[in-house]
Formats: structure tokens, C-alpha cells, sequence
């Protein structure tokens, strides 16, 4: 990330400030002669696409800040005030909650990529796990956020959750209590939600900019998994890359927006809308969509203890996964067997999030069960036995050979913008 | 390969055997769905069914519940039931709310002014169980507040359809789903009603509305179906009062970002074109700049 050689500061100012502080440089090497592989597909414009949600969130979030009210008697209220008396509270607020599901969508869009393409390999494992720290910190902050409301979901949610920590042996009791600020989810645990979700954010920010540090070091994978040989094999990040990334970040904008402006509601329940009553138990306590195959996990596990060390590991492994995967090819493409693994492990994980969603009995526990064993099987077995046996396709000497081997056109492999007449 | 074949034929076969409990799980009737102005992407309020449903309100729900998010002023703004402002004073003049200490401390009821809320009918939770034996709640988002399990595949179209009344289609279904007495085999707990839609079946709101009891001079058909529809669709605005607006934006919106996306598109299809027909043109930058050679 040092200064860059090539950058020649245009104007007078800019001179006197490279010497200074050449931060001119920095985003001239980072962002605009920063070689990209030429064949990156789509897959890859989720990273820029996360960046935006992240910024999207910090903005709306600091407007609602002003305006929302952390306290349990005036919280669900002063969310209704924004709605209602808030110059654009309605769109603040929808954009935020809304924003919220596309940023996990992003996220896991971009995990599944960098699973499929073997993006998390040498020399990219710190690269990746620092993506999982990223995931686990968006995970604390959306249930933090969630509770701000102080909805029936809101609640009972945070209820539900912080009692995870009592199956610890021993010092889980005081850890819940610590936790609640109390001997009950009350304003203490309303106020310390509200200012770690305010904090956790600019976490967030801090991490990201190792990610891109890192990513930076490394270099990006791409869909063949095999490093740029030569200056055919790459373009500059600015237009190439950058005009991409724009492309699909309007037409994921398009998706943001239909829900935002014309089912706001979609993704939220509707027991949400009724004050927090610490006296009334809602029917089915059901999480947010992108918990649901977290919460699958934790109830296919008859035992409360190890359901919440299941719950824990199904996010954990997930930092390993560098090491449990011993193949060394890295993409998929040229990986047959691993590749129909991999399309099972995406339909467990969308199973797991419907059965998530399931009252827990009958054959929805026995199927959760199926798949759970699978999803940690994936990484515990197959994984690791598949990179001994599996008998893998040649790879390609090049980038430049694949792309036209493929006999397409360098850099062409744009599919139709499906989402643009939405 | 077949290993991952036979796993994906089980995993499938797993989940349709969740398939009948899903079934099971409804004991109440899916609420038919009504024709809504407010639907779709162009949806506004019918003005004059929003009035009459705050005329059912008034004469009917106001016993009961109460309306504490919703300020008399509100009945004027832009995208509501389309009151002027004479007629919004005029309406909350009507009403008795707590006022503000006098000279003497002392708090004495006064008639409400635009800035008021609709006042909420009885002081406190314990106040409305000794008179009413439950807690009538408040009404102000009770369209959002509830809605009924749509399930697979419905849900899945919902995103396209654009539905997002489940609330009202079940208040209406609710104001107009009870019966005279159970089914045979069904008792009901003291002072509770038998109603078709409520889950559980046993409500303890008695019948609000019959046929004529309030009166419509538009012309509107004064019945039980009526009512239900009109009071449900006020219900919508007092939760969503600014629907309108959203989807008037939301269209502009949507029209500016299909222009964008659509100039990237051939933004980045020429930028890239380049690239395809003279590769030798580019002007990658020096070998020394690989991160991995």
C-alpha cells in the first residue's frame, strides 16, 4: 500500500499534499491502476456492492439516532414519531430495516463466491477469516438493531437470545444477568443494545479496512483460480472495474428499492408492531431471515447446551475453512466432485433457513437434524477427504488462455441484466 | 457424480415430507383477499372511504380502543382522508382531553386541538380489564400489526404481486367472521365470542358491527361488509399514513435508477469493448505492480 510510482499529482495542491500526506497515491494505486484479473465475473461486484449497504446503514442509522428515543416506555413511540412526524422518517427507517436483509443478502452472495471460487486459499486465509469476523459482528449488531423497536419480536428475541449464555455450566446464570444489566430484559439491556449497535458499526468500518488491506496484499481470486501471470491478464481496476461494480450496484439498488418503497413490510413481522408486553408470549419467536439457519442448527440439537455449541461452530468453522479444505486447486470449475458438494451445502443452508422459520416438531426436527449433520460434515469431512481423492480437470496455464479457450471474447461474459426491468 | 445426486434426491424428498404439517398448521381459514385502492405500485386511499371509515371509528371503535399515534391534524395532511383543516379543528373540538395545569395546578379537561392525539378511552391497562374483562388494544398500527401465515409457495409471489395487505384483508375477514353460536364440540370461555378468523376462535370483542348501524349519507351500502372494509382501510392510513407518498416516490425512483442502470450497462459494454478488439491497447500498469507474479 505504499506510494504509487505512476501517480503524477495534477494540481498544485495535490503536490504539496503527496508530500505530506499521500493519500492521493493511495487511492490512485488502491482504487485506479490496482490490476484486476480481466475474466472476474458478476460474482465479484458483491464486495463494492457490501460497501455501499455498510455505508447505506452508517447514514440512515446516525439520521434515526436523532430522532429514536432509548428508553422502554417511549422507544416503540418515538419509532413511530420518525415514521409519522420525521421528514422522510418513513424512508429512513424502511431503508434502514430493509438494508439490513439486502446487506446479509450481499454477504452471503459474497461468501458463497469466495466458497465456490476457493477464494479463502493461500494466500487469502486472513483475507477470509477477517470476512468472518465481518459476518459475526454484522450478525451482533442486526440482532441489536432489531431490538430497538422494543416490538413483541423485538423483545422476546433479545429475551430468547441473551438466554442462550444460561446453558453455560456454572456462570452462565450471572453471565445472562451481566448481560441484561438486570434480572430481566428492561431498559439497562434496551440502553447497552442501543449504544453497542451505535459502536459496533464503526467496528465494522475499522475491519473492513483490513479486509480491503488485505485483499489488497493478495490480490483478487478469480473464477479460474489462477494467479495473473502477465499484464494480459489483468486490467485496471479504474474504468474496468469500477464501471462493473456500478453496473450491478444500480441494478442491486433496483431490488433494494422495490422493497423499500412497495413492500416495506415483507421482511418484517408483524408482531413487531405491537408494544413490547414482557407478559405475553408471542406463538412463534421467530428471528430475522438471515438467522433462520443459525436458529435451525441451535433447535435441531435436543440438548440446550450443545445447541448453543452448535450455534457457535456453525459460524466459527467457518474460519477454518482454509485448512479443512485440502485441495489445491481452488475453483470449483475444475473441481467436479467439490462442485456438486457445494450446490447440496447451498440448498442445506436455504433449507435450514425455511425449517428455521418451522414450528421445531414432527419431521421438520428430524430434517433440520439431516441437514445439520450435513452442514458440518461438509466442512468436516467431505472437505477435507474430498482434496485427497478428488481427481480434478487440468487448469488452465492462464487467464488470458481460459477466457478464450472458452472461446468468448476477452472480458465478455456479462450476463443479461436480469433485474434492470424489474 | 451420483453420491452427491443421491443427497440432493434425499434432501428434496426430506423436505417435502414437512410438506402436510405445514398443512396442519392453519385451523383458521385463509382471510379472502379484497380489492384494495391502496394496492400496487399506483395505490392511493379512496378519500371518501377513509372518512367513512373514521365515521364507523367514531361511532363504533372508539368505545373501546383508542387511536394514541394519530393526531387530529394528521386528518388534513396530504395523501389522508382529504379533511381541511376547519373540518380537522371542528372534529377534534369534539373530543374532551386532559389539559395542562391551570394558575391553581389543577388539570381540567379541555376540548382537543389539532396538535392532540385521539384520546385513548380508558387511563390505564387495569381500568380497561375491570370494565372490559380484557385489554382492548390500541388501534393507531393494528394494520401492521397483524396478518395471517401465507405460506409456500404464495409468499414467494407476494415479493412480485407487490401484496402487503394481509393486516387489512384480516381485519375485515375478523369484523365480519363471527358466528351465532360454535361449531358442535366447541365450548367457549365465558364472554367470548366464536369468531372464524381469530386464531384460537375465542374473541373477547363482541360483535361490533351490524347492518345500518351507522349511517352513510354517500350513498356507500350500509352493511356489516361495508363497515368492515371502510374502518380496515382508515386502519391501513392511521398505519401507514404516508403510503402515499412512499409509492409516488418509490416511482420516481424507480424510473431514475432503470436510466442508470441501463447507461452503465452500455457504459461499461463500451468501456469494455475496447478491451475485446485491441487488447494491446490497454495499458496495464508495470509488472512490478502483480501482487503475485
Amino acid at each position: 500500500m505504499s506510494g504509487h510510482p505512476t501517480y503524477q499529482p495534477q494540481s498544485a495542491f495535490m503536490r504539496w499534499m503527496e508530500r505530506r500526506l499521500p493519500i492521493g497515491g493511495l487511492i490512485y494505486s488502491s482504487f485506479v491502476v490496482y490490476p484486476t484479473p480481466r475474466n472476474l465475473n458478476y460474482w465479484w461486484t458483491f464486495g463494492g456492492i457490501l460497501a455501499f449497504m455498510l455505508g447505506v446503514q452508517i447514514v440512515t442509522g446516525v439520521v434515526l439516532a436523532m430522532h429514536y428515543t432509548p428508553q422502554v416506555d417511549f422507544a416503540f413511540d418515538s419509532v413511530e414519531r420518525i415514521m409519522r412526524d420525521v421528514n422522510y422518517g418513513w424512508l429512513l427507517r424502511y431503508l434502514h430495516a430493509t438494508g439490513a436483509s439486502m446487506f446479509f443478502l450481499a454477504a452471503y452472495i459474497h461468501m458463497f463466491r469466495g466458497m465456490y471460487y476457493g477464494s479463502y486459499k493461500d494466500p487469502r486465509e486472513v483475507l477470509w477469516i477477517l470476512g468472518v469476523i465481518l459476518l459475526l459482528l454484522m450478525i451482533m449488531t442486526g440482532f441489536m438493531g432489531y431490538v430497538l423497536p422494543w416490538g413483541q419480536m423485538s423483545f422476546w428475541a433479545a429475551t430468547v437470545i441473551t438466554n442462550l449464555f444460561s446453558a453455560i455450566p456454572l456462570v452462565g446464570e450471572p453471565i445472562v444477568t451481566w448481560l441484561w444489566g438486570g434480572y430481566a430484559v428492561g431498559n439497562p439491556t434496551l440502553n447497552r443494545f442501543y449504544s453497542l449497535h451505535y459502536l459496533l458499526p464503526f467496528v465494522i468500518v475499522g475491519v473492513v479496512v483490513l479486509h480491503i488491506w488485505a485483499l489488497h496484499v493478495a490480490g483478487q481470486n478469480n473464477p479460474t483460480g489462477v494467479e495473473p501471470k502477465s499484464e494480459e491478464d489483468t486490467v485496471a481496476f479504474t474504468p474496468y472495474a469500477t464501471i462493473k461494480d456500478s453496473f450491478l450496484l444500480a441494478v442491486f439498488c433496483i431490488l433494494f428499492a422495490w422493497f423499500v418503497f412497495y413492500i416495506p413490510n415483507f421482511l418484517l413481522a408483524p408482531d413487531n408492531y405491537i408494544p413490547a408486553n414482557p407478559a405475553v408470549t408471542p406463538t412463534h419467536i421467530v428471528p430475522e431471515w438471515y438467522y433462520l439457519p443459525f436458529y435451525a442448527i441451535l433447535r435441531a440439537i435436543p440438548n440446550k447446551l450443545f445447541g448453543v455449541m452448535a450455534l457457535g461452530a456453525s459460524i466459527l468453522i467457518l474460519a477454518f475453512l482454509p485448512w479443512l479444505d485440502t485441495s489445491k486447486v481452488r475453483s470449483a470449475r475444475y473441481r467436479p466432485l467439490y462442485r456438486q458438494f457445494f450446490w447440496v451445502f447451498v440448498i442445506v443452508c436455504v433449507g435450514l433457513g425455511w425449517l428455521g422459520g418451522k414450528p421445531p416438531e414432527g419431521n421438520y426436527v428430524l430434517i433440520a437434524r439431516i441437514f445439520t449433520v450435513y452442514y458440518f460434515a461438509f466442512f468436516l469431512v467431505i472437505l477435507p477427504v474430498l482434496g485427497k481423492v478428488e481427481r480434478t480437470k487440468p487448469l488452465p496455464n492462464s487467464i488470458s488462455e481460459s477466457v478464450l479457450r472458452e472461446g468468448k471474447p476477452i472480458g465478455a461474459q456479462a450476463p443479461p441484466p436480469a433485474g434492470a426491468k424489474a | 457424480m451420483t453420491v452427491a445426486r443421491t443427497i440432493l434426491a434425499l434432501a428434496v424428498s426430506l423436505a417435502a415430507l414437512g410438506a402436510p404439517a405445514l398443512a396442519q398448521e392453519h385451523e383458521a381459514p385463509a382471510p379472502p383477499m379484497n380489492k384494495w385502492s391502496f394496492a400496487g405500485p399506483f395505490g392511493k386511499y379512496d378519500r371518501a372511504q377513509l372518512q367513512r371509515g373514521l365515521k364507523v371509528y367514531r361511532e363504533v371503535c372508539q368505545v373501546c380502543h383508542g387511536l394514541k399515534l394519530v393526531a387530529f391534524r394528521t386528518l388534513a395532511d396530504p395523501g389522508g382522508p382529504g379533511f381541511t383543516i376547519a373540518q380537522a379543528t371542528a372534529i377534534a373540538a369534539e373530543y374532551q382531553v386532559k389539559g395542562e395545569p391551570d394558575d391553581q395546578g389543577e388539570v381540567k379537561d379541555r376540548p382537543g386541538r389539532l396538535a392532540d392525539v385521539f384520546p385513548t378511552p380508558f387511563p390505564n391497562d387495569q381500568a380497561a380489564r375491570a370494565r372490559y374483562n380484557a385489554v382492548p388494544p390500541d388501534l393507531s398500527v393494528m394494520a401492521k400489526a397483524r396478518g395471517y401465515e401465507r405460506g409456500f409457495p404464495r409468499w414467494v409471489g407476494d415479493i412480485f404481486t407487490q401484496y402487503q395487505e394481509q393486516g387489512v384483508d384480516y381485519l375485515t375477514a375478523l369484523l365480519h367472521g363471527y358466528k351465532d353460536a360454535p361449531p358442535p364440540g366447541v365450548t367457549l370461555p365465558p364472554g367470548n365470542f366464536y369468531n372464524e378468523y381469530f386464531p384460537g376462535h375465542a374473541i373477547a370483542m363482541p360483535p361490533p358491527l351490524s347492518d345500518k348501524r351507522v349511517d352513510y349519507t354517500d350513498g356507500a351500502p350500509m352493511t356489516v361488509e361495508q363497515y368492515a372494509k371502510d374502518i380496515s382501510a382508515f386502519l391501513m392510513w392511521t398505519a401507514e399514513p404516508h403510503l402515499e407518498a412512499r409509492k409516488r416516490l418509490g416511482m420516481q425512483v424507480f424510473i431514475f435508477l432503470i436510466v442508470l442502470a441501463g447507461l452503465l450497462y452500455f457504459t461499461k459494454k463500451k468501456v469494455w469493448h475496447e478491451v475485446e478488439l485491441h487488447p494491446e491497447k490497454l495499458k496495464p500498469p508495470p509488472p512490478s505492480e502483480y501482487p503475485r507474479a
